[in-house]
């Protein structure tokens, strides 16, 4: 579970709502208002119940049957009551079919600023968290908050109006008895919160169980063919067993408590209803006055409706403590995705822009409005001028250190000069700072000292979208999209004609793969391109990134899962394309970067040898060592 | 489909006919509430004796403890007749796909086993509870409503006769237009789900191709769309209020208008049984909306129940034979024209006529490039997969006709693919051999060269392996798995690219110690370097599914081949250097 500091439940109400209201002012309000209007008409047939019934009693009283004379005061009567119920069913259906209006469009715009926020959140942050704990925010918070606004908020609307009404009502008609009915209420409510707060409390309990549970299936599925292979079914089974019994425990406490929490309220109710009727009888036997707002003398023609409406109190009642549970894990999914919205984004303070350029006779570069295959840095100066610098891909790193956290550093003084057709290899033990350098490189992570150049411009200075844009990288682990191989291939450069995108896989030596594929180019991807080898995953993400046609390539681990014979076509590709810029290598096998015009030797965060392979054999120092390794056994 | 859901109900079977039976109680007695309740009004009304309104009230108050004894009573056994279910639902699912064979499990994606055995069980449970709740007491309690009205309000009942159709078929044909609409929003719902995590999951391709807005892009679009189909469907079953309060409004204008003509013109009815029968026409139509929530609820969770179904009648692929062998003798291996496919599909055969003999204790390398077939060839060393045609032998003997225990502790594989799991080292490498002593776990360690680095663990041996083992490097993890395997102490083990992430050096130290500590057993070793497999006793290179070349480093050198291209290509730079 993440940690999130728990902000007061009033304010997350108060937030939510400002941003509901902000979403759809009118149509909210127009909602709230049919609301109250439905709710109010709702409580007020118990008026006009006890009109007919006064009617009828007279009638009784006098012995009189003349229905047709009775009828002529009942018929206004019923007609005014028929009138509020159309009215009130037009702002019902209107109430209805806004809400679900208003909280989808809620629910989507939140899942927009969730997903936007996400996307400028920097790398660290998920570092930090569970892919799992993120998706949970998309499914089980956002359907929280679903019930939370669609269900409870109205009803919780609704039954307050309804709830007030009634007991102005009610003291409309007696007092007395509107006291006895209150006394009733409270055991109510002290009843729905120790009740419903356990059925809150192990709900949580259960969504926590949940995630648990969660995470060991997402951990054994993954690992269910190591399973097999070490014949590991009856443990995994066991331990799967304790975790579901524990879901099991919290998910029945929580039912049982919400499920019992209904009777019990109902049965107060129907206690309070006898209570009424026996208190009501004897007040009516006794002939006490009646103290009330309407001044009205108590009679039956006033208990029956207000025996109708303790029923209706009590349902309503009902209704809410039914809504607890999804009001708590309503708020409490509102609380974990405002902290995920709050998160702190990327900052990008870049004001280095990545422009298509155009350079005259005497060599001098401008900026150019159409894309001319040439780009330049357009580098705005304090003093108001601007300076435009070739894009050329010369890459230098200073005296750099860095850690992940402050005080663990894991790059010591690294000095990279990478010049513009240049291929640099970093060659290092796990764990070295190989990979950890070309993150410092795209600004994935920010250095703690020393500089960064980009063609002699601190990268820091560079706006992060553009410089990313100038580097190309191929990353150990490989991620495709669901999608076809030409849309994967194009996720690179989203520009390029479906000739550009074969011919970067033809560099890549792709082709020949895809195009056995049963589609061709055009054959679905799903799963990460579960239907791929590592290798053939591995030749599309060179591909990807081959037409995105970079001045600067970064190779992480490109090629690891590809045969020599494969990896030595691509070579030949990658070396086509990137006549004249620079190329950033990591790789184990010493053959991958035998050929690099520089190969630097790191050892715990520190470069210990630099030189070509040449020089680092005659200095028959560590690389020595690692190159001559694999014969030893010779 | 009934029957495989039913047999999951087990040792719930008592909360659950106790449910109905608790049910069945409440329900008469809330039935009869109104009843007793309108006799109450009447007397009230009649200005009967002071006696008879507390001895009625007392019955009413009785009335209402034993209601609410049953109702709190099934609730408590519904609660747990539905998560008992619930936790049998998974089991079964988890157990089933203990016993899946590698075939099964390339079919079921990891994410979608995941939401089976959750968010699809969470419906299923749902739905449960809610059937084993309203199904006796919605249809029970309308009846009984209906029959006591009639027999308290006769003409005053027939008010439902016009309600009930209208709202039933009302709500029929709000779920039969809402269903296909909400199918079809939570698939898209799922479809959104999915791409969201592997948004996640390629963070740093998003980032690295500065693809932000693209992503923004493409996810708005997804969720608006979601929300246009969403808004629709809930739009539908919003229609179900206001046909609700049409209904029951009509029932209470018609009761005051008819009844009170019966009162005043024959006397027939009184005041009591009119509030009565405004009670009982609140009831009935309470419980026709219940029903039309339980088909609702029914209706979003077919899918799931659907797709529960399907895992648990997915039948393995592999079994284990009748008679089963449960010892093997040795570390030999024979292929007699093994051919395999994937699936029956493909027109090239995965491996075709593969014939092969591997004595007991020889070191086998395995070259070939990427999709040749190398991996094929050793699962079914294992009986990862079944052959096609021909057949598989280990110490003589069919491994079909092996304990699949028996011949998987004997043969032992370090996958491509290999995975850590959430623990400690120690616990991790137990899975090796769970009797494994402290002394055993450090010799296999120091074979695999993984003993070096875990002892500058702080914690040595019980540092803790985060999920997926993301805490250590990909050398480190590969060589904590080949530990692992080794602890089997298998007559045959088999590394399947497993150490790709290793340097050479250590990659030669691992290879060395086993030479010289295992030697009796066979190892099988898929390699991409050369020199990994340059010094084995026997070496295949494995072409587009057959065996291109076999022998010795020293004869396959001297001919024309696959293997000398690939020995010329991996040194070449090298010896450009001497």
């Amino acid at each position: 579970m993440n940690k999130v500091k728990q902000p007061k439940k009033t304010a997350t109400i108060k937030r939510l709502f400002l941003l509901l209201l902000r979403d759809n002012p009118v149509l909210l309000s127009i909602s709230a208002v049919c609301i109250i209007f439905a709710a109010v008409v709702s409580s007020i047939p118990a008026v006009f119940i006890q009109k007919v019934l006064a009617v009828i009693s007279a009638c009784l009283e006098s012995g009189s049957h003349d229905f047709a004379s009775a009828w002529q005061t009942i018929a206004p009567v019923l007609t005014k009551l028929v009138l509020l119920y159309m009215l009130s069913i037009g702002s019902i259906a209107v109430h209805s079919q806004l809400m679900a209006v208003i909280t989808q469009r809620f629910l989507c715009d939140t899942r927009d600023k969730m997903f936007n926020g996400m996307q400028n959140l920097p790398i660290r942050y998920f570092d930090r968290h569970k892919h799992g704990d993120i998706m949970s925010y998309y499914t089980n918070d956002i359907d929280a908050i679903r019930e939370l606004i669609s269900t409870a908020l109205p009803q919780l609307l609704q039954s307050s109006v309804i709830v007030l009404t009634v007991v102005s009502i009610m003291i409309y008609y007696s007092v007395p008895m509107t006291l006895i009915v209150l006394l009733g209420v409270t055991a109510m409510v002290f009843v729905s919160k120790k009740v419903g707060g356990g059925s809150a409390k192990y709900f949580i309990r259960q969504q926590q169980s949940m995630g648990k549970t969660e995470g060991y299936i997402q951990e054994m599925m993954n690992g269910q063919k190591v399973i097999k292979v070490f014949t590991h079914e009856k443990k995994a089974q066991e331990g799967f067993d304790t975790v579901n019994e524990a879901l099991f425990h919290d998910s029945f406490r929580a039912h049982a408590y919400a499920n019992t929490l209904g009777p019990i309220i109902m049965n107060i109710g129907n206690v309070l209803y006898v209570v009424c009727a026996t208190v009501g009888g004897l007040y009516l036997l006794s002939g006490l006055p009646n103290i009330s707002l309407s001044g009205l003398v108590f009679s039956i023609d006033i208990l029956v409706p207000f025996l109708n409406m303790t029923k209706q109190f009590t349902g309503n009642i009902n209704m809410v403590s039914q809504q607890i549970n999804a009001i708590v894990m309503g708020l409490a999914g509102a609380n974990r995705i405002f902290a995920l919205m709050d998160e702190k984004p990327e900052t990008d303070e870049g004001y280095v822009t990545l422009v298509d350029a155009t350079f005259d006779e005497d060599g001098a570069c401008h900026e150019a409005d159409t894309h001319t295959g040439h780009w330049a840095w357009k580098h705005p100066h304090a003093d108001g001028h601007i300076t435009y610098t070739p894009l050329a891909g010369d890459v230098t790193l200073d005296g750099v250190d860095f850690g992940y956290d402050e005080d663990k550093p894991v790059l010591h003084d690294i000095s990279v000069y990478a010049k513009p057709g240049q291929k640099v290899a970093f060659v290092g033990a796990t764990g070295a700072g190989k990979t950890t350098i070309t993150n410092l490189i795209n600004r994935f992570y920010d250095i703690a000292d020393g500089k960064i150049r980009y063609d002699g411009i601190n990268i820091n200075k560079i706006k992060k979208s553009d410089l990313r844009r100038s580097l190309g990288i191929v990353l150990q682990d490989t991620n495709l999209f669901t999608g076809t191989v030409l849309e994967n291939i194009r996720y690179g450069n989203l520009s390029a004609t479906d000739k550009q995108c074969r011919q970067a896989a033809a560099l890549a030596g792709a082709d020949d793969f895809i195009s056995r594929l049963p589609d061709g180019y055009h054959t679905v991807l799903s799963g990460n391109g579960a239907n791929l080898s590592q290798g053939q995953r591995q030749l599309l993400a060179i591909a990807r990134t081959a037409v995105a046609d970079p001045p600067v390539m970064i190779l992480d681990e490109a090629t690891s899962s590809i045969d020599t014979c494969t990896e030595a076509i691509v070579q030949r590709g990658m070396d086509q394309l990137m006549k004249g810029r620079t190329v950033f290598v990591i790789a184990h096998r010493l053959s991958t970067v035998k050929n690099a015009d520089v190969i630097m030797v790191l050892d715990h965060g520190r470069i210990i040898e630099r030189g070509s392979h040449k020089e680092l054999i005659s200095q028959k120092g560590t690389y020595y060592q690692l190159y001559t390794g694999a014969f030893e056994l010779e | 489909m009934i029957k495989q859901f039913s047999r999951c109900i087990r040792e719930y079977k008592r909360p659950t006919i106790l449910t109905l039976l608790f049910i069945f109680f409440e329900a008469v007695i809330e039935a009869l509430i109104p009843f007793i309740t309108a006799r109450l009004v009447n007397g009230i009304q009649a200005g009967y004796s002071l006696s008879f309104v507390v001895k009625t009230g007392l019955i009413l108050t009785a009335m209402a403890c034993v209601s609410l004894c049953f109702g709190g009573l099934a609730g408590y056994t519904s609660a747990k007749a539905s998560a008992g279910f619930a936790k049998n639902v998974r089991h079964d699912l988890f157990s089933k796909v203990q016993t899946f064979s590698f075939e099964n499990i390339d079919r079921f994606s990891v994410s979608s086993l995941v939401t089976r055995m959750t968010t699809d069980v969470t419906n299923v449970q749902m739905s449960y509870m809610m059937i084993i709740r309203t199904a006796v007491r919605a249809p029970l309690m309308m009846l009984f409503c209906i029959v006591m009205a009639y027999i308290m309000g006769g003409a005053l009942a027939t008010s439902f006769v016009v309600v009930v159709p209208l709202l039933g078929f009302g709500l029929w044909l709000i779920g039969r237009k809402a269903m296909p609409a909400f199918r079809r929003v939570f698939r898209k719902y799922d479809r959104l789900n999915e791409s969201i995590e592997e948004n996640v999951r390629a963070m740093r391709v998003v980032k690295g191709f500065s693809r932000e807005d693209y992503e923004k892009k493409k996810f708005s679009t997804a969720a608006e769309d979601i929300r246009r189909d969403f808004t629709k469907a809930e739009r539908i079953v919003a229609l179900n209020s206001p046909l609700m309060q049409i209904c029951l409004y009509f029932n209470l204008v018609f009761v005051l208008a008819v009844g009170s003509k019966l009162v005043i013109a024959n006397g027939s009815v009184n005041v009591g049984e009119i509030s009565a029968m405004l009670t009982y026409g609140f009831q009935i139509l309470a419980n026709l909306m219940m029903i039309s929530m339980i088909y609702v609820i029914l209706t979003i969770s077919a899918e799931s129940i659907q797709r529960i179904h399907e895992v648990l009648s997915e039948t393995p692929t592999l079994s284990n034979p009748e008679k089963t062998v449960k010892n093997i003798k040795n570390g030999q291996i024979d292929f007699d024209h093994v051919t395999f496919d994937y699936g029956k599909m493909t027109e090239k055969h995965a491996l075709s006529n593969i014939d092969l003999h591997i004595e007991s204790g020889m070191t086998v390398g395995i070259l070939g490039s990427t999709g040749s077939g190398k991996t094929s060839l050793v699962q079914l060393i294992a009986r990862l997969y079944d052959v096609t045609e021909g057949s598989v032998k280990v110490g003589g003997i069919d491994v079909r006709e092996y304990d699949l225990n028996t011949l998987r502790n004997g043969v032992a594989m370090v996958l491509q693919k290999n995975e850590l799991f959430s623990g400690t080292i120690k616990e991790n490498l137990l899975w090796g051999n769970e009797n494994a002593t402290d002394e055993d776990i450090k010799k296999a360690c120091r074979i695999a060269k993984a003993d070096e680095f875990i002892s500058r663990f702080p914690d040595g041996y019980d540092t803790h392996i985060e999920q997926g083992g993301t805490n250590v490097s990909g050398g480190q993890k590969q060589r904590l798995c080949i530990a692992r395997a080794l602890l089997k102490q298998p007559k045959v083990l088999i590394m399947d690219d497993s150490t790709s992430a290793v340097d050479t050096k250590t990659d030669a130290l691992i290879r060395k110690g086993m030479a010289e500590d295992v030697p009796e057993t066979t190892k099988l070793i898929i390699a991409q370097r050369v020199t990994s497999v340059m010094e084995a006793d026997l070496i295949l290179v494995i072409d587009n599914g057959v065996i291109a070349q076999v022998g010795q480093h020293k004869d396959l050198i001297a001919v024309d081949g696959l293997y000398k291209n690939m020995y010329e290509q991996q040194t070449k730079a090298g010896e450009d250097d001497e």
